[in-house]
């Protein structure tokens, strides 16, 4: 009995109380984004954006979740009626799932399970059934063109995210996301004899990745430009269009956990997670935890800012750009990587 | 652009790059809107609002029940019953409605009124949450024109020259 309660009983309830604290913490940070979206938005287009409930309007996140609460749920009569309220659930659960294996600075960590970019590349490409769950059963047009749409484009982002990834590897030699991060001290700039800073981390030693990358990210979580399952001008909602109060704000929620969750990523791959931009005595003081969410927001900066001025891809270009330029692009990354890592030793195989 | 050029171009995304700047000029330019329910843009003399019913300084009602209004207005929004006053049997209006959902603000009953009763004030903030409300009756238009009577009397001393 006391064995039941000291192996499995007591672990359990400290990793549920963890996962509730993780939660609440990125919900809150979720809900500034949303804000921090709109805002970016609306100071390039010259606006003010949400201003009025509270100072700067920092609480309209917390406003609109009361009137998406408080409204009346309509589930049109002809729709799939547990599907339909299924697909957000689905869309929001596995949005959040996906940060049980994001390192927020050294052991910070909920889950440290030594495959964690694999379970983030699954559980992120189940997604995808959120959306077309919610386009099927709603049992309309629009809906269904938005899911088709957004299953094609999600599918054909995921194979050049999954090279990019694989690039990752090849110069780390791990699956684990924390090791991913620790690979990071040492890199280009250690190589020329320079203290580590920022230089290492890989967006410079695999600067295109990078950039694919973050363009795929774009993509994998329908923003502008790639917004195209629930372009406004045709579409009017793409898969949400039959969707209101509670079962949209999940949809809502789901979208911009998954953004946040690009937004890691691409932090942890790419800009070194947690570890200080110079590794020496006033950076060092910053405990990671800060590092680590203010490099996420300048990704998100990026997100917001593209949002604003780059104008709508069509669908054939998207195909195209996914197919026909990223995918050579990333492949041809792969087999270059391999090679440098190969020949010359560094990274993992060294 | 020959084809090379326009490569290099979208490889090394120099347009993105561009337009990044530029979004970022316009993300530190002030802010080009009027904060609205706390300030306001200028309205014009001639702004065709919210209707009121006026009065003359020794508080009787302008109006004398013509019913000019009525028969001009082209959205037929007024209604209007006339009768006999009480205390000196001249005429006046009974009942005196606006339908504010049918008005099209046109402001024909304004200048068709022989004596500056009817007119339509400076206000466009009265939107009401039922329909109800919108259907404006004599006591509501007499309110209207008690509460705005000061700036409804500038707006017609400041358009009087061009009339």
């Amino acid at each position: 009995m006391t064995d039941f309660f000291s192996l499995y009983l007591w672990p359990g309830l400290i990793i549920l109380a963890q996962s509730v604290l993780f939660l609440v913490v990125l919900l809150v940070l979720i809900a500034y984004i949303l804000l921090a979206d709109r805002k970016i938005w609306a100071a390039v287009q010259m606006r003010r954006g949400p201003n009025v409930v509270g100072p700067f309007g920092l609480f309209q996140s917390f406003a609109d979740l009361l009137k998406f609460a408080l409204k009346e749920p309509i589930i049109p009569a002809s729709s799939d009626k547990p599907v339909f309220l299924l697909a957000p659930l689905v869309a929001v659960t596995l949005a959040l799932a996906t940060f049980a294996v994001i390192p927020v600075a050294q052991g910070w960590v909920i889950a440290d399970i030594n495959i964690g970019i694999l379970f983030v590349f699954a559980i992120s490409s189940l997604e995808v059934y959120g959306v077309i769950m919610g386009g099927w059963a709603s049992n309309s047009k629009y809906a269904f063109l938005g899911a088709l749409r957004s299953a094609a484009q999600m599918v054909s982002y995921e194979v050049s995210i999954g090279f990019v990834i694989v690039t990752v590897l090849l110069c780390v030699g791990s699956l684990n996301l924390s090791e991913i991060v620790l690979a990071q001290t040492t890199g280009l700039g250690t190589m020329l004899g320079l203290p580590a800073t920022f230089l290492d981390w890989h967006w410079l030693g695999l600067f295109p990745m990078f950039v694919v990358f973050f363009i795929s990210a774009l993509a994998e979580t329908n923003r502008p430009p790639f917004d195209l399952p629930e372009a406004e001008s045709e579409l009017v909602a793409g898969y949400m269009v039959e969707y209101s109060a509670t079962p949209y704000m999940m949809f809502m929620l789901g979208e911009y956990a998954a953004i946040t969750l690009m937004c890691c990523l691409t932090t942890i791959l790419f800009l070194g997670g947690w570890l200080p931009p110079f590794d020496f005595a006033p950076f060092t003081w910053v405990p990671g935890f800060i590092w680590f969410v203010i490099k996420g927001g300048l990704v998100f900066f990026m997100f917001a800012m593209v949002k604003a001025f780059v104008p709508r891809y069509r669908y054939d270009q998207l195909m195209r750009l996914g197919w026909k330029v990223f995918l050579p692009i990333s492949l041809g990354m792969v087999v270059l990587t391999a090679l440098v890592v190969q020949t010359f030793g560094w990274g993992a195989a060294a | 652009m020959s084809a090379l050029a326009q490569t290099v171009r979208s490889l090394f995304l120099i347009e993105f790059v561009q337009a990044f700047g530029l979004a970022l000029r316009y993300f530190f330019a002030p802010k080009a809107t009027v904060n609205y329910p706390f300030e306001k843009g200028p309205v014009s003399p001639r702004f065709r609002g919210e209707h009121a019913l006026r009065r003359y300084p020794n508080g009787q009602e302008r109006c004398i029940a013509c019913k000019l209004c009525e028969a001009i207005c082209p959205a037929q929004a007024i209604t209007i019953e006339a009768g006999p006053r009480q205390n000196d049997g001249t005429r006046r209006t009974v009942r005196y409605d606006i339908d504010m959902v049918k008005c099209i603000y046109c402001g024909f009953c304004q200048e068709a009124c022989p004596v500056d009763a009817i007119v339509e004030g400076p206000n466009f903030e009265f939107a009401t949450e039922t329909r109800e409300e919108l259907y404006y009756d004599k006591e509501k238009l007499l309110a209207n024109g008690d509460r705005w009577e000061r700036e409804i009397a500038r707006n017609i001393a400041l358009d009087a020259p061009y009339r």
